[in-house]
């Protein structure tokens, strides 16, 4: 048909970005990017605050966009096509720091309309799909409730079962604990490491430190727009190689 | 004032009613278009949107309904009262619907559309189950101001000669000599169709402002 893919081919790494490079008018945001995440790796992904991991995620399912370089997710070339944008984001999933549920509808409402508008699916079997995912992030019993009732816990596990419901190849996170209360971060990481343990690959912005040990592959860190160093967590937080990356190390472990 | 006196008044509230429905339903489609258009993204697009908003805000209702009338006949183009009348309303409600819309979805926090994204939803898809229903909700205590001015707007439509209740009053009026019996009952039958919706839109008003804490 074309030489367009849009299908996910296996024998590709899951995520890869070469070369990216992404500016907001004159100011550069991110710099030379080369990124290579295969299947069922997990990476985390830190820094300063303005450091562009935000931006980097979001180049990823397209929602920013990039000037320069190549990403590609499973075997598709993220164009700026609609339709390989469209592929892209059928297979990526992503989780917010505020949640972003939409408030006029309910729990189980959130997970059901993805799935019927954009993978067509029947209303039972999108039913019972959110109600299975929503049973595995425990809170099932809330399917009916509107989002602004539930804890600030309860509504980020909404959203991660929200976006399972599309059963992405890949899931990204950006700073996914970082606007809960302290007492509800341990109820939502213990749900990311259970989607860990259970082969999703997984891209998350955190500074949860502990996680990044507990279940990372790989710990990238950013400043300035460019990944300044990259190592297995125990190598990272033992032996951090850049002078930037003790320094924030030093930082966020300090207190 | 006799009963035919009565019932001519009541024929000409049956057009404002009439008007009314027509503006209110063709300027509700039509300021849902230029709502649309106006927030789409596409430059030149919003640019010729917004210039058409300031157009028909800007200008008075009582000059579009002359420019509609009058003058398209100038240039040819024939229209009958109603039909001119129903054409003004529908230009003049979809230029406010339109913006007072255009607010309600740039009200809606910037999320929603990047989660709807994130999920794959298409643009149509992403308006009608996200987008729309949470800026309608935020838009509608303004929709229904809007629909008040808009009721009370029909009665220029008396300038083309059109016997709503306004230009049915001054007929009875001019006809029994008792001016204000007869725009006393005029203005009570405006009041009694424009208060409940005042009331209902205060009401709204007060929800939101309470479910928004
Ligand atoms: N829409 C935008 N327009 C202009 N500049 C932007 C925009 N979005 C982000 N930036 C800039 O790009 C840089 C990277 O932002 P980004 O949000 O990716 O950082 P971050 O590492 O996620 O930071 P944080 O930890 O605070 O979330 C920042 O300097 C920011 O000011
Ligand atoms: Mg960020």
């Amino acid at each position: 048909m074309n030489d367009i893919s849009t299908t996910v081919d296996s024998t590709h790494p899951m995520i890869s970005m070469s070369g990216v490079e992404k500016w907001y008018g004159a100011f550069q945001a991110l710099r030379n990017i080369n990124i290579s995440v295969e299947k069922g790796e997990k990476i985390v992904l830190c820094g300063p605050s303005g450091s562009g991991k935000s931006t980097l995620i979001r180049c990823i399912n397209h929602l920013e966009s990039y000037q320069k370089g190549v990403i590609r997710v499973g075997g598709i070339v993220l164009g700026h096509q609609a339709k390989t944008i469209d592929a892209v984001r059928r297979e990526v999933g992503m989780v917010f720091q505020q949640f972003n549920l939409f408030p006029h509808l309910t729990v189980l409402e959130n997970c059901m309309l993805a799935p019927l508008r954009a993978l067509r699916l029947g209303k039972e079997e999108a039913e019972a799909r959110a109600r299975q995912l929503l049973e595995r992030v425990k809170i099932a019993e809330q399917a009916d409730k509107y989002p602004a009732q539930l804890s600030g816990g309860q509504q980020q596990r909404v959203a991660i079962a929200r976006a399972l419901c599309m059963r992405p190849q890949v899931m990204l996170f950006d700073e996914p604990t970082s606007a809960l209360d302290p007492e509800m971060v341990k109820e939502v990481l213990d749900t990311m490491i259970g989607l860990a343990e259970e082969g999703m690959t997984m891209i998350c912005v955190t500074h949860e430190m502990g996680f990044a040990r507990q279940v990372a592959d790989r710990v990238i860190f950013m400043a300035t727009g460019a990944i300044v160093e990259e190592a297995p967590p125990a190598e990272f937080f033992s032996n951090p190689k850049h002078e930037r990356t003790r320094k924030f190390l030093g930082e966020i472990l300090g207190h | 004032m006799g009963r035919d006196e009565f019932l001519f008044l009541l024929l000409g509230l049956k057009w404002t009613v009439a008007l009314s429905a027509i503006g209110f339903v063709s300027g509700c489609l039509a300021g849902l278009a230029i709502a649309l258009l106006r927030t789409s993204g596409i430059r030149p697009v919003e640019r010729a949107t917004a210039g058409y908003i300031a157009l028909f805000q800007g200008t008075p209702l009582l000059m579009q309904l002359f420019v509609v009338y009058y003058g398209l006949a100038l240039i040819g183009i024939k229209m009958d009262a109603w039909a001119a009348v129903a054409v003004g309303l529908t230009l003049h409600a979809s230029a406010y619907l339109g913006e007072i819309w255009r607010g309600g979805i740039e009200a809606v926090p910037r999320g929603q559309t990047e989660a709807s994204k994130a999920l794959a939803l298409s643009y149509a898809s992403r308006m009608k189950d996200v987008i729309l229903p949470q800026a309608l909700r935020i838009s509608l205590p303004a929709t229904i101001g809007f629909l008040v001015q808009l009721i009370k707007g029909t009665s220029l439509a008396s300038i083309v000669g059109f016997t709503e209740l306004t230009r049915a009053g001054n007929i009875i009026s001019n006809q029994i000599f008792q001016p204000l019996t007869v725009f006393g009952i005029v203005g009570m039958l405006y009041f009694i169709m424009c208060c409940p919706l005042t009331i209902y839109g205060a009401y709204l008003e007060r929800k939101f402002a309470a479910s928004a804490r």
